[in-house]
């Protein structure tokens, strides 16, 4: 049993939570995930460690709300344990000492984007950051980005905060402005991924995504995790999940994530919060 | 005077019309009578012949005469002192090709049902619930496994048997490797395996869930930890692909993942159990194996009305178990053989809608010793189905071999052991089971634990000098 050691909502259909799981966090680095069942009768969901604390053992995650396995976990307090929490799984990003990166988060695609930003910036990078979110209250770790970048940028669908409309109009701008980037560093959901690399693309600019497909056990025991990448097969659990974006079957991905989209529908018993959003 | 009937005593099996809809155990198992009278067909060879057949030696004749004496509690201290897990061996082992094939009766008629008593022996002290875990003295010495399936366990117990103090590491969140998340429960009910791996853990071994070994902590850090030697027994857990065009499509499983969803997270039981599988009204299984015909009579559980084992070669070559082959045509499997996939087809929502086959026929001896098939011209043809289900093996999960610096393994991912004693070219890190051999069984992963335990046992005394 993993001990949740603290707990707190970031918005209506976000929280962090921070658990106690030493295996974890003696060895995990930025890019890197977990697998944790909420209770014995939850699914096995990867999500991103946000950040972890090697002393007191513990892993940060940050998770929306989406469905049934997501819901469980939201409604353990301070005190309660998740049943299994595994990992780290998949493999660390490989940051490079470039000159300029930007950062790119959509909704809670800012939290596994954070580690790696941060690690960035301690390895005197310079980074602009974009995030992405429905509204004002969907954009997260805002503070904790404006440490560590040079200029950070928001786009809200409502134009509730930043600019109204989404995080590419923002990367748009920023070229047509003449701005340089060695690499960008795009996670969120898929959609808002294949968007950034459909302006990064023709542009050659490097770009790394953070794939996330269904996955089960994800040690690459199941192959379910399946993503095609500059036409060969890999299994994001292992493999990844960063992957160089100009090389990522979108579509394919959109695709296979979609599987189960009834399934998933039959047993979200009655829950607001809906999908990703940047 | 031995019972001369050619036959095996019949064992009660679901019938399958019935067992198509659920997931019940198929055999039913002997009764106490049934088994004392099947036990008097063995001849009680001085020879043992059966017992050569057996890769962890145990010793038949005598547990069947104790079986036929109605001492059960004898017949089944007689087993478990060689093998650790009789229930599941009982049902799952090759016994065609091992101990019932070697058995004297076999050339006249059936074989003695060597599985189905030791299924029973097993069962029946099981369902008394006596038995006694040993008080066992430490020596203090630690020593950690690698993977919770047949091998590790079994590694484990002989090495706690012996005092060690051991500590199983295993990634998923439950117990059993294969056992628990590739056979399916109609084969071997997990209740059973729960208990026989109970009984290991009885032994005083210790269990710690959720650990990748490789990834959350390295072989060479369970050195510096203290374990003074290492088992992997991390099995043959990554799937094979055949790079065919439409292998991503919606709808294409592997076997692992089609049955760990049915088996680990009881998809069958959707949505009671949050974690779906998808099944259309018709599916195909590519392969012949165990893992195939398993992902057959599954996709018929589910409720696919039309499933296919599509097997590149003949009936005769097909490698799964004869009583599997025989339980899936009952359940009504269709099987394609000598045909094989080229191609899978989808609409334009990207779902399968069909396979692209060709026919084959068979040449010349291949070096398996399998006649080669090869394809027949003009024969392509689709079969129209909504679901895929590749089953045509597993190699080594390459994490371990990829963070443990000084172990040797081959091309293919097979961790090299010298055989006699399963060490690995790293000093004190043994290895054995499907991490070794690829995908092979679960007796000979038990056996490659069993020797292995015993290695490590004579090294580590000569260590304490
Ligand atoms: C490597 C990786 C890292 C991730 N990191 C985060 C994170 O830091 N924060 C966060 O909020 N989410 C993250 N996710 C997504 C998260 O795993 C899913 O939102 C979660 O599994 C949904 O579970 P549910 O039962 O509540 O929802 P469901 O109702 O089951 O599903 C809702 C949505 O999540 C997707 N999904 C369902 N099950 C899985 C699964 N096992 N693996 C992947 N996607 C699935 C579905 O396609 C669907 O779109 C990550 C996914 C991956 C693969
Ligand atoms: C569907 C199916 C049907 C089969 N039917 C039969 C049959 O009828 N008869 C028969 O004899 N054989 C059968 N087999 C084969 C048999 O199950 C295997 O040969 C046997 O289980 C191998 O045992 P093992 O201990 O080597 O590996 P496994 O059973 O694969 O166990 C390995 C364990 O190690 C864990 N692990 C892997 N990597 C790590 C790591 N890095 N750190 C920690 N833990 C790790 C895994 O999660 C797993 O629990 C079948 C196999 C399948 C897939
Ligand atoms: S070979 Fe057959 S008959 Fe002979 S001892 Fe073994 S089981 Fe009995
Ligand atoms: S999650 Fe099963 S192989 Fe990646």
């Amino acid at each position: 049993m993993y001990k949740i050691v603290d707990k707190k909502q970031l918005n209506e259909a976000v929280e962090l939570m921070v658990i106690k799981a030493p295996y974890v966090a003696r060895k995990c680095e930025p890019g890197q995930f977990i697998i944790l069942r909420a209770d014995n009768n939850s699914e096995r969901i990867p999500l991103t460690i946000a950040d972890y604390n090697r002393e007191e053992e513990t892993v940060t995650i940050i998770y929306q709300v989406v469905g049934y396995s997501t819901k469980v976990l939201y409604e353990k307090q301070v005190g309660d344990s998740v049943v299994d929490f595994v990992g780290p799984l998949g493999k660390p990003t490989e940051l490079k000492k470039h000159k300029k990166v930007l950062g790119i988060g959509g909704g809670v695609g800012a939290a596994p984007l954070y580690p790696q930003i941060r690690k960035l910036h301690e390895m005197g990078v310079e980074v602009d950051v974009i995030l992405g979110g429905r509204s004002d209250e969907y954009i997260i770790l805002e503070e904790e980005f404006k440490a560590v970048t040079k200029n950070l940028y928001f786009a809200t669908n409502d134009g509730s905060k930043g600019k109204e409309g989404f995080v590419t109009d923002i990367l748009n701008e920023l070229i047509a402005n003449g701005e340089e980037y060695d690499e960008v560093i795009a996670i969120g959901p898929l959609v808002m991924m294949k968007a950034v690399v459909g302006i990064t693309k023709p542009l050659n600019i490097q770009t790394a995504v953070s794939l996330n497909p269904v996955m089960i056990d994800g040690t690459g025991m199941c192959g379910g995790c399946r993503v095609t990448v500059g036409n060969e097969i890999k299994f994001a659990c292992v493999d990844g999940p960063d992957f160089d974006g100009l090389l990522v079957d979108f579509d394919e991905c959109l695709r296979r994530q979609n599987m189960y989209k009834e399934e998933e529908h039959s047993c979200r018993i009655g829950l607001e919060g809906g999908q990703n959003n940047a | 005077m031995p019972n001369m009937s050619p036959k095996k005593v019949q064992i009660p099996e679901q019938d399958p019309q019935i067992r198509r809809k659920n997931f019940d155990e198929v055999a039913l198992g002997y009764t106490l009578e049934q088994a004392m009278e099947e036990a008097t067909r063995c001849l009680q060879c001085k020879t043992k012949p059966c017992v050569d057949g057996c890769p962890v030696n145990v010793p038949i004749p005598e547990f069947i005469k104790a079986v036929e004496d109605g001492n059960i509690d004898e017949a089944y201290s007689i087993i478990t002192k060689e093998n650790a897990l009789p229930a599941i061996c009982g049902r799952v082992c090759p016994q065609e090709s091992q101990c019932e094939g070697r058995c004297v009766r076999a050339k006249k008629g059936e074989s003695v049902g060597i599985g189905r008593l030791e299924r029973f022996v097993a069962d029946y002290i099981m369902s008394k619930g006596n038995i006694e875990p040993k008080n066992i003295e430490k020596n203090g010495i630690k020593v950690a496994v690698v993977g919770a399936g047949p091998a590790g366990l079994t590694c484990a117990g002989e090495l706690a048997k012996k005092g060690y103090e051991v500590t199983v590491f295993e990634a998923l969140h439950e117990l059993g490797g294969v056992l628990l998340y590739g056979i399916p429960e109609f084969r071997l009910p997990k209740s059973l395996v729960a208990k026989e791996v109970q009984s290991i853990i009885d032994m005083g071994v210790e269990i710690n869930k959720n650990v990748i070994v490789g990834r959350s902590i390295t072989v060479d850090e369970l050195f510096e930890e203290g374990y003074k030697a290492i088992f992997v027994g991390s099995g043959a857990g990554l799937p094979k692909f055949m790079n065919l065009e439409g292998e991503n499509l919606n709808g294409v499983y592997s076997a692992n993942e089609f049955l760990t969803r049915v088996n680990l997270m009881k998809a069958y039981d959707f949505p009671n159990n949050p974690t779906p599988v998808k099944t259309g009204k018709r599916v195909a299984v590519v392969g012949g194996g165990n893992v195939a015909m398993d992902a057959a009579r599954t996709a018929v559980r589910l409720g696919a009305e039309e499933v296919y084992i599509v097997y590149r070669r003949g009936e005769e070559e097909l490698p799964a178990r004869l009583e599997e082959i025989h339980h899936a045509k009952e359940e009504g499997v269709i099987f394609k053989l000598l045909n094989n996939p080229t191609k899978i087809i989808g609409d334009e929502k990207g779902w399968v809608t069909g396979m692209e086959c060709v026919q084959m026929e068979l040449g010349e001896p291949d070096d398996s010793g399998r006649r080669r098939p090869r394809v027949k011209e003009n024969s392509e043809f689709i079969l129209p189905v909504e679901t895929v289900v590749i089953a045509i093996g597993q190699s080594p999960n390459p994490l371990i071999r990829q963070t443990t610096p000084g172990l040797s393994v081959e091309s293919w991912g097979g961790i090299i052991v010298q055989e006699e004693t399963m060490e690995t070219s790293k000093e004190y890190v043994y290895a054995g089971g499907d991490a070794v051999t690829g995908a092979a069984t679960v007796i000979l992963a038990m056996g490659a634990g069993k020797t292995a335990a015993e290695a490590i046992h004579k090294k580590v005394l000569e260590l304490q000098g």
